[in-house]
């Protein structure tokens, strides 16, 4: 041991901590979360622009604001989604890189609902839509489980590479068959009609989605702490193996698994089609699976932790497009935040200490 | 101390005295973790010759060796290494000073060669590695010891004893002066045990202090010149071996002498009964040995032994009955009935119980709730509104009166698998399964590890199980313990079933000729 490292474990206030572990915990989250604003402070200092201002901007124009609150819960359905649909696949053990093709191949489907049954009313192509939202994305993520389930291919991998499989095919759709002859230079879908987009709750701009988000969140943290298929989940997550000597169907738990998780970014994919954007395009989704994917990670997978993280960075996200206004900063310098972040949480949830055999 | 270790270097073979006589002396040694002292006041003293460290488990004695190891900080205590103050502070300065200790889980690199494994040992490791001398090196102390190991291997394809002397090669050559063995039998199969005692005698003889942690007291009288005795983070006493009985041991072990088990007579009634488990020719192709024509038959009430060396079948004819692999030809019948390709899930249902070899790493979820893993157990059973709730109510009258059936301490059902000892876990996983009462039950080395009187309390458990009518299924490396609780013995050899015999007339010399195939 150091004696820097001395002098930390051999300290009053340390003891004090000691016999306080909630405190020293919180204590501990707050002097990281510290780290990462003076990293952030530093680098706004970098571009010779005032942080104090740009924290007001980001403050002004987010949270203080009706369109600014509006906008950053806009951006966190999808981000809700996505972390979802990595934290369900990963208590059973499963890394699902996927959620971005899961949210392409679910708007895919939903689009071709929503242009082909054009003479549905709303209350029965709505749900038509989210459903095929559901099952492209399920179906996608599903073939990723099989494959793991019978012992083929890892699900990172697969998953990684389903994406650019989901965002070309979107893309050579888009470009060939499904193009919409009057946009002429856009390679997009046509506009789907007015009775396959998702109303808004009043003048917001907020839609039923996000309700829907919250509520699996919650729903699903309920469901692993009180139902036998919840119980059976975290003991897979616990130990395979043992799980396995239990009786667990471990296979169908890692597809099953995989199939909700895809199922709920397709979701995402169908939210995005039918509240926002009204066509398909390349452009569906600007990273939200993989935001999603740090995000869960972020919260631990914890269903508890996933909604206040989704909201935090959703607030970083929009507050990138103010800063890049307002400040001349670059959009990008949020990314750095993000990552700063990720960082952070990292450093500050590792407790073993390496060995020093 | 490096100088030392140079000074070992071939060049001196001939007349290569060896350099350790070295003492350690522990005084006062505490160690705590949080509210609990593992290590209570503990003194403790090394000269030459063989000392074994004797106690149950959690009795504190790899703690001991750990902290003088360096591994574990002290939180009291002083360490004397040859008449000089010494503060271990890491495993580094103890292997500086000559402290070399063997884990009782092996520390090698399996990617790498035994060559190169040790060569990461060496303190006096050059930059640019001179490979064949570090491999001659190896070999020369490997012959003198009698650790037959090749060179150029690597470790992972090794068998564990062969992995063992690869750790204790490596020790040595790093110069170590005084040698440390956690439990370094436990994980050799029967007939290895004597080849490793031999090394341990000329080491020895070569006038190393020797430091053996055990439970078992025939090593301590094979081999130890001295024993000190732990109970619950004290030593109760050192003594010399040949002033003190096995009983006078075991009552320092545990404070009073625990009981045998005895087999009861036997049901005579189950030969005639249907069978509640048959293998008709069954062939399983799974993760480990295959199983080639498997025959075999559990009557209501009878406990079947199956001996054999590890590795020969005996876990993967546990998951060919528990359904874990699956049958390829022939036929599983269970009940009656033919279950040749049920899942694990039904077979479970159907009501047969399974008792791992290590509880927590293969039957219990170690961050799940005791009640919790009782309700694993059964899901069915326990599930309400279809399973969108679960009666833990029931969990708890269920587990409740199960406990007191079989007279065990009732633990909380709040905490978590984890925090159980080995050998609670043990009797935990045993209890959860015969509360669901089942009709046949497979332990896969049940006693593995545990202390004595967890050994015959799961003894004890099984005993009762078969009285109760249940079909046991009993995979044990103990001869002795094979022979005093089944009704019919099978060996195993090679995936395969090669004889059956009457444990009330045979002997362990016989089922030793019969695991072996020395019978030709």
């Amino acid at each position: 041991m150091s004696a820097v490292a001395a002098a930390i474990v051999h300290n009053p206030a340390a003891e004090w901590f000691g016999r306080h572990p909630r405190v020293r915990e919180a204590a501990r989250w707050l002097a990281w979360a510290l780290v990462a604003v003076l990293a952030y402070v530093v680098l706004i200092l970098i571009y010779g622009k005032s942080p104090l201002h740009a924290f007001h901007e980001i403050w002004a124009n987010t949270l203080s604001t009706k369109y600014g609150l509006e906008d950053v819960l806009v951006r966190m359905t999808p981000l809700l989604f996505c972390a979802m649909a990595v934290a369900i696949p990963a208590r059973v053990g499963q890394v699902n890189v996927g959620g971005e093709g899961q949210i392409f191949i679910g708007g895919l489907t939903a689009v071709w609902v929503a242009l082909t049954f054009l003479s549905w009313p709303s209350w029965l192509l709505l749900p038509a839509m989210g459903l095929a939202g559901m099952a492209g994305g399920g179906a996608w993520a599903g073939i990723a489980g099989w494959l793991k389930a019978r012992g083929w291919m890892s699900e990172v991998f697969s998953t990684v590479l389903m994406n650019y499989v989901a965002i070309l095919a979107v893309s050579a759709l888009v470009f060939g068959p499904w193009r919409d002859p009057t946009s002429s230079n856009y390679p997009q879908t046509r506009e789907i009609s007015p009775s396959a987009r998702l109303p808004h709750f009043g003048a917001t701009r907020i839609d039923v989605t996000l309700v829907i988000a919250v509520a699996v969140v919650v729903g699903f943290a309920w469901f692993l702490r009180s139902t036998r298929w919840g119980l059976e989940i975290r003991a897979i997550g616990g130990n395979p193996y043992a799980a396995e000597r239990n009786g667990v169907h471990v296979s169908r738990y890692v597809i099953g698994c995989m199939v909700v998780g895809g199922a709920l970014a397709g979701l995402a994919g169908m939210g995005q089609l039918s509240a926002l954007q009204f066509r398909l395009n390349p452009g569906l989704s600007p990273g939200f699976g993989y935001v999603g994917f740090l995000l869960s990670w972020l919260a631990g997978h914890n269903p508890r932790l996933i909604v206040p993280m989704a909201f935090l960075l959703a607030v970083l996200a929009s507050s990138g497009d103010i800063l890049q206004i307002s400040q001349g900063l670059p959009s990008a310098i949020v990314n750095v935040l993000s990552a700063i972040l990720m960082l952070v949480v990292l450093l500050a949830r590792a407790r073993t200490k390496v060995s020093t055999a | 101390m490096s100088t030392e270790a140079v000074a070992e270097r071939p060049s001196s073979t001939a007349e290569r005295t060896p350099t350790a006589s070295a003492s350690l002396i522990a005084r006062g040694i505490v160690k705590r973790f949080g509210p609990v002292v593992a290590v209570d006041h503990a003194d403790f003293e090394i000269g030459p010759g063989v000392h074994a460290l004797l106690g149950e488990n959690g009795a504190g004695k790899s703690t001991l060796v750990k902290a003088i190891y360096g591994y574990e900080q002290l939180d009291e205590g002083e360490i004397v290494l040859d008449g000089r103050h010494v503060e271990v502070k890491s495993p580094a300065v103890a292997r500086r000073l000559g402290i070399g200790l063997v884990f009782q889980t092996f520390t090698l690199i399996p990617a790498l060669t035994v060559t190169e494994n040790v060569a990461l040992f060496l303190p006096d490791l050059p930059r640019v590695l001179h490979h064949d001398e570090i491999a001659s090196r190896i070999r020369e102390t490997a012959q003198r010891y009698g650790l037959a190991v090749d060179t150029e291997r690597r470790v992972g394809t090794l068998s564990l004893p062969e992995q063992q002397r690869v750790e204790i090669l490596r020790v040595l050559l790093s110069g170590a002066k005084i040698l440390i063995f956690d439990e370094p039998t436990s994980t050799l199969p029967a007939q290895e045990v004597d080849a490793l005692f031999d090394v341990f005698r000329r080491l020895r003889d070569d006038g190393y202090p020797i430091v053996l942690i055990t439970h078992k007291l025939a090593e301590v009288f094979a081999l130890a010149d001295t024993v000190t005795v732990m109970r619950r983070g004290a030593v109760v006493d050192t003594v010399p071996i040949s002033s003190v009985t096995e009983d006078a041991l075991v009552e320092m072990m545990f404070g009073e002498k625990p009981p045998a088990v005895q087999r009861a007579a036997i049901a005579e009634h189950a030969a005639t009964e249907e069978p509640l488990l048959e293998l008709r020719n069954a062939t399983c192709v799974g993760q480990g040995r295959p199983l080639v024509g498997l025959g075999l038959t559990l009557a209501p009430g009878e406990i079947v032994g199956v001996a054999g060396v590890s590795g020969n079948g005996q876990r993967e004819l546990a998951d060919a009955v528990t359904g874990l692999s699956r049958i390829k030809s022939g036929s599983r019948i269970l009940f009656g009935e033919d279950a040749s390709t049920w899942s694990v899930r039904r077979i479970r249902d159907a009501g047969v119980g399974f008792v791992p070899e290590s509880a927590l790493g293969q039957e219990l979820i170690w961050n799940m709730t005791l009640e919790e893993n009782v309700a694993l157990g059964s899901p069915r059973q326990f599930s309400r509104l279809h399973g969108f709730a679960l009666d833990w109510r029931g969990v708890r009258t269920d587990w409740e009166s199960e406990f007191a059936k079989l007279d065990l301490h009732l633990p909380d059902p709040k905490r978590r698998a984890g925090t159980l000892s080995g050998g609670n876990a043990q009797r935990f996983a045993l209890a959860r399964e015969l509360a669901r009462e089942p009709r046949l039950l497979v332990a896969l080395y049940p006693t593995h590890g545990l202390d004595v009187p967890s050994t015959v309390a799961v003894q004890q458990l099984l005993l009762q199980a078969g009285a109760r009518g249940c079909a046991v299924l009993l995979v044990s490396q103990d001869l002795a313990e094979l022979t005093a609780l089944s009704d019919r013995l099978v060996v195993m050899r090679d995936g395969r079933i090669v004889s059956e015999l009457d444990p009330r007339t045979t002997n362990a010399y016989e089922i030793g000729r019969h695991m072996t195939g020395g019978d030709a």
